[in-house]
């Protein structure tokens, strides 16, 4: 695998080279949408690639399907994403530990947004809300990041178009257009926008960031492109919550569909028609 | 008759002049100075945050922006509306215009996360966001309002453009404002804002600020060149401050009965207005009192129709309650927390649910400052160059033929205010 972000950008990348095969914030490799027709020329390359990749395979056994497991099931880098995806995440707030920050935690060490100790200014990519009904005393907790809507309005204001949603739903902030004029981040009805307020340190090679520029929740996209699971997802599964359930809402027969039909969810600000892909169960 | 006005440059040899342009000089470096500052270490530096995300600079460069439009309504008055009368002054409108809108637009990109995306800016465009297209709508500015001006000032080639240019002119700047209005009125998730009213509002906001932009500089100019301005171009200027200011004062109120109509927006309106901070003060004392109810009278009491004290005074107090206004609507919409989760008590590690807090720094005031020190010595080194003031602004020379006496009868002060003279 390559090195380098195979991006056109990359060398303006303030992350300098990244270590994945696609850029995840400027969509390169992953393209933005699932219209882009596909050239007839690398199609035919890619079927002979395809096939002498296969004889390949074959030659080895399942041996080498079984050791790169996650990296044989993910989609190719040069394909587009699919519009017949849409990822959405389920968070069961009954599940959700009202002490706990594991998925913040994981999600900060993941993408690197460690703060400087300002908490007015430092990024806040996922963030844990309690909640209590006034009139019941009914409380909860549960964790709120970007929404990835359907209609998200941070994408409507954007002028540079530097604010974009991939074709399977994740909503990402394309960090090489970005002029940081913060109107997404007015626009945004979640508050889950960051803008970048001082030089980021502690870089990680998938998640390139710059001073001057809004981030927010990627959904993972590094990941979700490799077929492993959320960070935040990872973490909650791991110490046993197992609040967060990751999932394609475009297909039936996934658990977080087949979980939509059974219970009763919600979503942040319903009356705003932005149709979040992030749905609460147990609100 | 406004083709007898002789024009002329302004000397430029004086010492006031430059002292002027030393103070312009120094407050644009500070300007640049405080924009570098707040690039190289980032905003943390400034008063700004992940939930005030703009700031003084905001308020400046709006201010300049709406005044530009504002401005250039002079012109539009002399040519669209055929008041000519008005006609003397439409270069210098159309010089304040470009002046103000350079400056405002100076403090906005400066005050970008990336100001050295700008060509980023101007050639990558999302057509569904109104500050794209706002940005084609400054820029086209630019050009027009050129145009308009080679129109008027070249009577060989330009003066068969006039009335076309102008028309143009006035439809643009009306756009323009709108879409100002449209990036707050376009935001679905703030309940400050999110209303088709922010439009019409910064409209009227503009004729106000712009009107006493334009009249401070007039002044100013014509006292620092030993020019003359007569009581009727004061007294014309003055009345048509205060329909514009009361037009404002109008929507203002629509905009607040408005919201405190809707439930869901009784909380945000009760911060703003009966809050007991720094926003219901500045709306009450700076905004309303200061900025519209004194200059109303100022502007609009019959005994002082023509006055020269009255009218500076107004337009500085108009000035204070337009920045005031922009305050409170920008700062002060941000400030109240976005509902989430409405009828549930929300508390977070994040702010949420909880007061913005904001107070500006001194490198966003600077910037802002910068903006206006722009703004005039674009106009201050536009004067010297070419022919934008008449000699003189005396009544005998703006209105020869005595329209004012005509117009003086509608008002018996004014009329004893030209008698005396």
């Amino acid at each position: 695998m390559s090195t380098h972000c195979t991006c056109i950008h990359a060398e303006t990348c303030q992350a300098g080279p990244i270590g994945a095969r696609s850029c995840n914030t400027c969509g390169h490799g992953s393209d933005r949408t699932s219209d882009t027709p596909v050239p007839v020329e690398t199609v035919s390359r890619r079927c002979a690639i395809t096939g002498a990749l296969s004889a390949l395979v074959v030659s080895h056994g399942v041996l080498l399907l079984l050791s790169n497991n996650n990296v044989a099931a993910a989609k190719p880098a040069d394909q587009p994403v699919s519009r017949t995806i849409r990822w959405g995440l389920l968070v069961d707030v009954t599940k959700c530990a009202e002490g706990c920050s594991s998925c913040v935690d994981a999600c900060r060490e993941e993408h690197g947004w460690t703060g400087f100790g300002r908490p007015a200014t430092d990024p806040q990519w996922i963030r844990k809300l309690f909640l209590k009904d006034r009139a019941t005393g009914y409380a909860v907790s549960l964790p709120l990041m970007c929404q990835h809507c359907e209609f998200p309005p941070c994408v409507d204001v954007c002028p540079t178009g530097a604010s974009f949603r991939r074709a399977d739903g994740i909503v990402l902030v394309d960090r090489h257009i970005c002029i940081g004029c913060r109107y997404c981040m007015m626009a945004c009805p979640y508050n889950a926008r960051s803008f970048v307020h001082e030089t980021p340190n502690n870089q990680q090679p998938h998640t390139p960031r710059g001073k001057g520029c809004v981030e927010s929740c990627t959904l993972c996209a590094h990941r979700i492109d490799r077929d492993r699971p959320l960070a935040c997802v990872e973490r909650c599964t791991e110490i046993g919550h197992q609040a967060l359930l990751f999932g394609n809402l475009n297909d039936p027969r996934s658990e977080i569909s087949q979980r939509l039909t059974i219970y009763t969810s919600v979503r942040v600000r319903p009356d705003l028609r932005t149709n979040p892909g992030v749905y609460y169960q147990g609100l | 008759m406004y083709t007898n006005v002789a024009y002329r440059e302004i000397e430029g040899r004086s010492p006031q002049y430059f002292i002027l342009l030393a103070a312009v000089s120094v407050f644009i470096a500070l300007g640049l100075g405080a924009a570098y500052y707040m690039e190289h270490n980032g905003h943390h530096v400034t008063g700004m945050s992940n939930q005030i995300v703009w700031g003084m600079p905001h308020v400046f460069a709006i201010f300049l922006i709406l005044a530009a439009s504002g401005a250039l309504n002079i012109a539009s008055v002399a040519s669209v509306f055929e008041r000519t009368m008005y006609k003397p002054l439409a270069r210098m409108s159309g010089l304040v215009a470009i002046a103000s809108l350079a400056g405002g637009l100076t403090v906005l990109v400066l005050d970008l996360g990336r100001p050295d995306r700008l060509v980023v800016a101007m050639t990558t465009y999302n057509f569904k966001s109104i500050f794209a297209w706002n940005v084609f709508l400054y820029t086209g500015l630019f050009g027009i309002v050129a145009f308009y001006l080679w129109s008027m000032m070249d009577s060989r080639y330009g003066m068969r453009f006039y009335k076309s240019a102008a028309f143009a002119t006035f439809i643009w700047r009306l756009a323009l404002t709108t879409g100002t209005g449209s990036i707050f009125g376009f935001l679905v998730a703030r309940d400050a804002y999110n209303s088709a009213i922010m439009a019409p509002l910064f409209i009227a906001m503009s004729f106000a600020f712009g009107k006493a932009v334009f009249i401070l500089i007039l002044i100013s100019t014509c006292h620092l060149t030993g020019r003359s301005l007569g009581r009727v171009v004061l007294f014309r200027l003055q009345r048509l401050m205060g329909i514009v200011l009361a037009a404002t004062g109008y929507f203002v109120v629509v905009q607040h009965l408005t919201n405190l109509y809707m439930a869901e927006r009784q909380m945000v309106e009760m911060f703003v207005l009966f809050g007991g901070n720094v926003y219901s003060f500045l709306f009450w004392v700076l905004q309303i009192i200061i900025g519209t109810i004194a200059p109303l009278i100022l502007l609009l009491y019959p005994r002082l129709g023509g006055n020269l004290g009255a009218i500076v005074l107004a337009s500085i107090l108009v000035v204070i309650g337009g920045f005031a206004q922009i305050y409170t609507i920008i700062i002060g919409g941000q400030a109240f927390p976005l509902s989430l989760f409405p009828g549930l008590d929300v508390s977070s590690t994040a702010f949420d649910a909880t007061i913005g807090h904001y107070i500006p720094t001194l490198p966003e005031v600077l910037l802002g400052c910068s903006g206006i020190a722009v703004m005039v010595g674009i106009i201050v080194i536009a004067m010297t160059v070419l022919r934008f003031l008449p000699l003189s602004l005396s009544d005998s020379v703006v209105d020869p033929d005595h329209l004012h006496a005509i117009l003086d009868q509608e008002d018996g002060a004014a009329e004893e205010e030209v008698g005396k003279k």
